[in-house]
């Protein structure tokens, strides 16, 4: 049986992190079969959290931010290829361009993409862009260095304030238009979303919250500014769409695989389910595409868009495709994610949306150095600090240990009357920016609420 | 040369900008921002960055998949 | 021998030679009271956590032992025995003058001095049959490094190194000798230090040079300044923290290396190992055995332990370093070690301010005279300790062997 594992034919669809590190855990763990990995972009595996940072700050060519192998994987690349499909019966992936791709074993891993701006023939005005791909950077990249009147940027989620961080920093006008009521405000709550307005506003930002863009409007196929849903008009001759990102499913329909807009569910064990939520045993789930029950959220299935969990979790998936049921592993790892803004080290543990109230334990928002802690139903459920990094791993014990919330006073550096207060997460569908933390429900089956596209 | 940074590891120790300083940059007090592909010259900086990281989060090796134009091995 | 704590039998100065035993009998314990009421922690895992528990106290004031009294003396304490935010601040404040962001080439800019004071060392040592490392190297090659980079004139350096010696001695606790005379020997050597190093950053006032004195006191960040008091016992903190500890480490380093002649062949043969090798030195053998200040804020649980409000707690990191719970063959010397995640210079905010450059010297100085010396020998080993249990290392490592003719590049 377990010899068995070792040996055979496995594709793996999406040749970025997670798929590569999956590839060489695979043949860490000793798996000497046919690997075949399949990417729908030309470019070999890259690293994508710098392209909103080093790169559009000018410091790092979009060229350069390849990934580092950890050892050779001997595999199979099909990149620039398309998949479209998969037969179960006959346990084939099919590409788009006609291939038939045989498997025992089979990854997905093919992660999300930029939800492009819903208008298509306004998004198609030179001068709209989204920052998802080694190319979305380079170009917008070259657009910053021609030093644009003005930059729109739609949706304040990590993504589009990283963006307006380095407009600002280029010395560049920049405007960021929001739907909800601040930035990152989906992802982190209230007390950090009013921090991140104050932060953006002090930076130079223009930015509009409660407001949407009804329209971009051009001027012989280029890009002359925005309406907002306020009445305003802004002039800019770059607009960047931040609005989240799309789960990679569509080549999944119809094949009976529980995969629909949230992602495609698997167990904890990166199995996939099927639409009756009967878990699979030869088809796998890793990164930002799957969703996942975890125990620390009540055994919600978890969606996750973070760096972290596309290498832990395509290492567990990795790990359970070459070893049988007894020695398989669970994906229990604790959320984690950061972003660098406006000068500051962001960073998170736990699920900041699973969460009913927060309090600052540590330093403070005035001195632009602090530790949020969330709480849901009086125990720990994540936290989030401010260049204040080196303390975070107190808390992800204590969210390990469903510790009790609000956390235990006696920090040094607390406030002097730590309030208690609602952690005010918006309903996601009130935002521009999608969350790059979903929580999908307990539900393995697709017919979940459907995630709308938002203007 | 191709490295990456686990930043949920990275607790801002900052060792990496003392030992290559043109590699790896703090962006305020704590941010940490590197080149992914450095310069030729700045390896045994890099390796030296690498060993020093007290959380261990400095990937160096070669760039993964190069040469894996469509279908190659 | 029974009625002695684990932490007396530790500090017993013929435990200095080899520790280790009772590291491993520390782990056992778990997290160990005292009969004294302190606790000892020697796990990895549990030193971790505390490291990084925001209600650890690096200020002893807040200390409610009654054995263990505030320091009788007026000058402020420095930014390692303070807590954040003011920890915080004075460290930013001194940071900008030494690393990143303000300063992030200012130490990679001193490689190529380092190398040059090492060679002109271990030129020095040609043609002697026999040498003393800590006399004749190990000591003066940070000295010569830390007084150039803060800028103390060098020939001052026998003042401050008795100075230096009367603070460090205060921080031992044998109960065998005077310890309240020497805290009061410590607490003049620190106020005649600091009058010397407000003295000599008055003088960097009025004619500034190109060190970090002159930096600090010329600052005009957004932050503004380090007061008086705060700058002399900052630079009376960085003067001895600056040397001390590297002098022990390399001193530990080449002990290390002449005890395993096969670890020091390998290293001449594979010189890009040294990086490595520093790491494994920090780990196996680092100078700073435990942090003896700390103090729990609010009663804080670890390891199934309570440890209480207001205790002295001495993290011993020397010995969560050996904990095998954590490292694959703990007490194995391996220059090439993966995952050392190691404890030689803490962790958490209050990590050793100078590492970079300790690493750094420490690099140079053990590439220096792996090349210099030709079949180096120990003359005695163990070779004679420091008093200090803490800050632990030898006074003296007699080696003989050839200094090779033309080495030292």
């Amino acid at each position: 049986m377990s010899d068995d594992l070792k040996s055979g034919r496995i594709v793996i669809v999406g040749a970025s992190l997670a798929g590569l590190r999956a590839a060489e855990t695979l043949r860490d763990e000793g798996f000497t079969g046919d690997l075949t990995l399949v990417g729908d972009e030309p470019h070999p595996p890259y690293d994508r959290p710098p392209l909103s940072k080093q790169v559009l700050l000018g410091r790092v060519p979009a060229a350069d931010v390849g990934l580092p192998a950890r050892r050779p994987v001997d595999a199979r690349w099909k990149l620039g290829v398309r998949a479209s499909g998969l037969d179960p019966a006959t346990k084939e992936v099919l590409l788009r361009n006609g291939e038939r791709l045989p498997f025992d074993r089979l990854l997905i891993a093919t992660g999300t993409r930029a939800r492009p701006w819903p208008h298509p023939e306004e998004a198609r005005l030179d001068g709209v862009l989204t920052v998802r791909t080694v190319d979305d950077a380079h170009r917008l990249a070259e657009r910053l260095d021609a030093g644009p009147r003005r930059v729109l940027v739609i949706g304040a989620g990590f993504t589009g304030s990283e963006i307006a961080s380095a407009c600002r920093e280029r010395g560049l006008a920049v405007t960021v238009a929001e739907r909800g009521p601040a930035p990152l405000v989906g992802a982190l709550g209230g007390t950090l979303g009013a921090f991140a307005a104050r932060l953006q506003r002090a930076h130079g930002v223009d930015l509009r919250c409660g407001v949407t863009v009804t329209s971009l409007t051009g001027d012989a196929g280029r890009l002359t500014g925005a309406e907002l849903s306020d009445g305003s008009r802004i002039d800019a001759d770059v607009a960047v769409v931040a609005l989240g990102a799309v789960r990679n499913t569509e080549w999944l329909a119809d094949t009976g695989l529980a995969a629909g807009p949230r992602g495609v569910a698997c167990d904890a064990g990166c199995r996939a389910f099927d639409m009756y939520g009967i878990v699979t045993d030869d088809v796998f789930v890793a990164g930002d595409v799957a969703r996942f029950p975890h125990p620390l959220f009540e055994y919600q299935m978890l969606a996750l868009e973070h760096w972290g969990n596309a290498v832990e979790q395509a290492e567990v998936a990795a790990h359970n495709m070459v070893n049988p049921g007894p020695r398989r592993r669970p994906h229990l790892a604790v959320p984690a994610f950061w972003s660098s803004q406006f000068g500051l080290n962001i960073k998170s543990v736990g699920v900041p949306t699973f969460s009913d109230q927060v309090t600052v334990a540590q330093g403070s928002v005035e001195e632009g150095r602090l530790v949020v802690v969330y709480g849901y139903r009086g125990r720990i459920t994540a936290a989030v600090s401010v260049n204040r990094a080196k303390w975070l791993e107190h808390y992800r014990h204590l969210i390990e240990t469903a510790a009790p919330f609000p956390p235990e006073p006696g920090a040094a550096d607390r406030p002097a009357s730590p309030k208690v207060v609602p952690s005010d997460v918006p309903d996601p569908r009130v935002l521009s920016h999608g969350p790059t933390v979903a929580l999908t429900g307990h539900l393995p089956d697709r017919r979940l609420a459907v995630v709308r596209p938002m203007a | 040369m191709q490295i990456v940074v686990d930043l949920n590891r990275c607790q801002g120790y900052a060792q990496c900008v003392f030992l290559a300083p043109r590699v790896f940059e703090l962006h305020g007090e704590e941010a940490l921002l590197y080149a992914p592909t450095p310069p030729d010259d700045q390896a045994e900086r890099v390796r030296r960055a690498a060993a020093a990281c007290p959380v261990q989060a400095i990937l160096v090796g070669e760039r993964a998949g190069a040469g894996a134009g469509t279908d190659v091995r | 021998m029974s009625t002695e704590t684990l932490l007396e039998r530790i500090n017993a100065y013929a435990s200095r030679p080899d520790p280790y035993p009772l590291y491993t009998e520390l782990r056992e314990h778990g997290v160990a009271r005292q009969d004294d009421g302190s606790y000892l922690v020697g796990t990895y895992h549990e030193i971790a956590a505390l490291l990084h528990d925001p209600r650890i106290s690096s200020d002893v004031r807040h200390r409610t032992h009654p054995d263990l009294r505030d320091r009788p003396e007026d000058l402020p304490p420095s930014f390692i025995a303070v807590d954040d935010p003011e920890h915080d601040r004075l460290r930013r404040l001194a940071m900008r003058h030494f690393g990143p962001p303000h300063s992030p080439g200012r130490i990679d800019a001193l490689h190529d001095d380092i190398v040059d004071v090492a060679r002109e060392l271990v030129d020095g040592l040609r043609g002697r049959d026999r040498i003393d490392l800590v006399d004749d190297f190990a000591y003066p090659l940070p000295v010569t490094v830390i007084c150039r980079l803060l800028g103390v004139p060098r020939e001052d350096m026998p003042e401050i190194r008795g100075w230096t010696n009367t603070i460090i001695a205060s921080l031992d606790r044998s109960p065998d000798e005077d310890p309240d005379g020497r805290l009061r020997a410590a607490a003049q050597a620190r106020v005649s230090m600091a009058g010397y190093l407000g003295a000599l950053a008055q003088r960097r006032r009025e004619r500034p040079a190109d060190d970090m004195i002159s930096a600090l006191v010329h600052d005009d960040g957004p932050e503004g300044r380090l007061t008086e008091p705060e700058l002399t016992t900052t630079l009376t903190l960085l003067t001895i923290a600056g040397h001390e500890t590297t002098v022990n480490l390399i001193t530990n380093g080449m002990l290390t290396l002449l005890r395993r002649p096969e670890a020091l062949e390998r290293l001449r043969r594979e010189p890009e190992l040294m990086p490595s090798a520093v790491e494994e030195l920090l780990r196996y053998e680092p100078p700073v055995q435990m942090l003896p200040q700390r103090t729990p804020l609010t009663d804080v649980e670890v390891g199934g332990v309570t440890i209480p409000q207001g205790v002295p707690l001495f993290l011993v990191l020397a010995s969560g370093n050996r904990d095998p719970l954590r490292f694959e063959d703990a007490d194995h010397f391996d220059p090439a070690r993966r995952d050392n995640q190691h404890f030689g210079f803490g962790s958490g905010v209050h990590n050793c301010f100078g590492a970079p450059l300790a690493r750094l010297e420490t690099q140079v100085a053990l590439t220096a005279l792996l090349h210099g010396l030709d079949a180096p020998h120990l003359v005695e080993d163990p070779p004679p300790y420091r008093h200090s249990p803490i800050l632990r290392g030898p006074r003296h490592l007699l080696v003989t062997g050839d200094v090779a003719a033309g080495a030292g590049a």
